[in-house]
This record gives structure tokens, sequence and C-alpha cells, in this order.
């Protein structure tokens, strides 16, 4: 559906990209000062903050499925079997 | 262009959205019953907001020239009260006859709780008795995977259901394509920060193409745009996309699902093809 060439698309998303890395690098720099001074991150957020990492090497790998990629990495695991586990008839 | 808002909270916003949404080409909205902000105590506190969206609301709305359609239910968050939500329930049917009332809605999961499946199996069976359409919610952020799963596992598991007439809301990437895979309508959500951005789903179209997908703005009494649609259609446009495929997301498919329900009856916006046969049209061009 989309007859758009890469260089269109890329050259109209490129300062919006730059905008939204450059944030990601200022608020993770903000975590790493307040971790100097401060004590660790609580075990939960320590998760999230590896949750991060784990997304931002998503975004440099190849294939063009990296929004649906992160999102699965951010959320909760789906069991077949929860209708049992619930004691829900089916 | 015209266009239909099949998600939207009016009771919670101010009557300048109403006049906003008639300037950007809205001519109706479906507003499916939600979580107010707070837990109502009791069955008359559902009454009374089952007043508000089939009286009032449709009132307030065509002031602007809009059509105001809703749905009925205890959400999700609510259920986890299910002594309330089994009273609730029982009381739907005394609105379901109301000309505007197009079927039970927004069900769903909310934390994927065990109460939460309870209630929405039992709003399943409201709707399969009273031959409802049915619009269901899907959670929020780390939990839309996994509830979206269950959900379309508990619809899939009755062969009594519709999937024609089932919309499936707030899909996203993750979700979409199970949802729309098993034949049931998706509607994308377009909020600033938690679900869908004009540009995410400008890519979902593109994907996965028009066919039983809807967008909305979702507007409510927290962080949202009611104009959002628009935004969406500003996008399409932006990239090329033809007019007929814009008109189709945001007008024609609501207007098919929602055709499925005896009380949706849209009025069109009255478009004047009079021509004026009085004036003979000249016979050449000025030369």
């Amino acid at each position: 559906m989309n007859q758009r060439h890469a260089s269109t698309v890329l050259d109209e998303s490129f300062l919006s990209v730059r905008a939204k890395i450059l944030e990601i690098g200022a608020a993770l720099d903000r975590v790493d000062r307040a971790l100097e001074d401060g004590p660790p991150l609580d075990e939960d957020l320590r998760i999230r903050r590896d949750k991060i990492d784990d997304a931002i090497r998503l975004l440099l790998s190849e294939r063009p499925d990296r929004a649906e990629r992160i999102q699965l990495l951010f959320s909760r695991k789906y069991a077949p079997g929860w209708r049992t586990d619930m004691a829900i008839d089916s | 262009m015209d266009y239909i808002d099949p998600h939207i909270h009016m009771v919670s916003r101010i009557t300048d959205d109403y006049e906003t949404l008639a300037r950007m080409g809205c001519v109706a909205v479906s507003e499916p019953a939600f979580w107010a902000g707070f837990d109502r105590g009791s069955v008359d506190g559902f009454r009374d907001y089952f007043r508000q969206l089939t009286e009032v609301e449709p009132r307030r709305a065509a002031t602007y020239g809009i059509q105001l359609y809703c749905w009925l239910c205890i959400n999700a968050k609510e259920a986890e009260n299910v002594s309330l939500s089994r009273d609730v329930i029982a009381m739907i049917p005394e609105f379901l006859d109301h000309p505007n009332v197009l079927g039970i809605g927004e069900i769903g999961l909310n934390k994927n709780t065990r109460n939460e499946s309870i209630i929405f199996l039992e709003h399943l069976e409201l709707a399969i008795k009273y031959n409802q359409s049915i619009l269901i919610h899907t959670p929020h952020l780390e939990d839309k995977f996994q509830g979206t799963q269950m959900t379309l596992d508990m619809l899939c598991d009755d062969s009594r259901i519709n999937r024609s007439r089932v919309l499936v809301d707030h899909v996203e990437e993750h979700t979409i394509g199970a949802v729309l895979d098993r034949g049931f309508w998706a509607g994308m959500t377009l909020y600033p920060v938690s679900k869908c951005t004009p540009e995410r789903a400008a890519d979902m179209v593109e994907i996965y193409g028009a066919e039983r997908l809807m967008a909305n703005s979702a507007g409510d009494w927290g962080p949202s745009k009611p104009t959002a649609v628009p935004d969406l259609i500003f996008e399409l446009r932006r990239r090329g996309h033809n007019e007929s495929l814009i008109r189709k997301l945001v007008y024609d498919n609501p207007i098919e699902f929602f055709s499925q329900s005896d009380n949706f009856r849209f009025q069109p916006r009255n478009v004047d093809h009079t021509v004026d046969h009085t004036v003979e049209a000249p016979k050449a061009l000025p030369s």
C-alpha cells in the first residue's frame, strides 16, 4: 500500500527520530547522574531499566517489525492454559 | 471530510469540544459506558449514568449537529465487584430498546483477573440473549497483549458469537493482527502517550489495510485529544493516500459496523445536489 520511496520517508522522519533518540539519551543520563550520588535502583526499576536496554537492542535489528517486538518486550506473558489456571469454565 | 468517532466519552468533555468536533467534520460519535474515574457504589449510580448516555448526551450532541449513539455495560475496572456487576447486568435490558443504544460495551479486561473474566463472560451472555453487538476494551500497556489474547480465547471458544458484530478496541502493533485474523473488527485508539500516535496508526493502515478497521480518539477525562481522528486523516493525506481509503476508515466502516444494530438510524449530512435548470448552460467555452 505504501508507494513512497524510503528516502522520502527517512527524510521526513529524520528530525523527529533524532529528537526522540536525544530524549532517551538525556533521560538515561539523568538516571545515571542520580545513581552517582544516591542509592541504587529498586529491584523492580532495575528490571525496567534493563528492559530499556533490551528495547534499544531491538531498534538495532534489521527486520521491519521493530514496533511489534518492542511492544511484546514490554508485555506480560500470555499462558494459553489460563482458563484452567483460573478455574473458569469454557 | 465528514467522519465518525466510534469511541469517545463525551460525558467527560466540555460543550466546546462538541463545537470543535463539528467544525472538524464529525457527524456522529459512539460512546461506550466506561469507568468515570471513581468506583460507583450502587446499581442506581449506573442507572443514572445510563440515563445520561441515552437521554442527556444525545441532546447535547444534537445541538451541534452530531448524532450520539452509546453502548452499555459495567466496565472492566468496576467488574472486580462481581455482586454489583451482576446487578448492573440485570438492569441493562431496561435501556436496550432506547433509540441510541448500539449494544454492549465497552466490556473486557483491565488487569486480566478471574473476576473480570467472569463478568466479561456474563456480558457476552447478555449480548447473545438480546442479540446485541459488542464493543470490547483491551487493557493498557503491559497488560494489553495478555488481556487481548485472553479476550480472543473467550470469544472464539463461544460458537454463538457472530464475529462480524464484535469490535475489539485499542489494538496496537502487537495485537491488531490476531484480532483481524480471527474475523473481528479492530479499533485503533489515538492517545498522546499510552496507545497509538496518528503516525503509528497510519503505519498499521498501510500494513493491514482498512478492511474491518476503525480509528477513534477515546477522548475522556484523562490525557486525550478529542480531535485525534482528524489528525489521522491529515497524516494519511500527507502520505498521499486516496480519499476513498481514508473515508472507508473513518466513515464507511463505522457505518457498516453500527448498521448491524437495530437502533442505528444514522442520517448522513444533507448534501444539496440540486441543479438549477432555469439557467441555460453555455454551449461553448468563451473565446
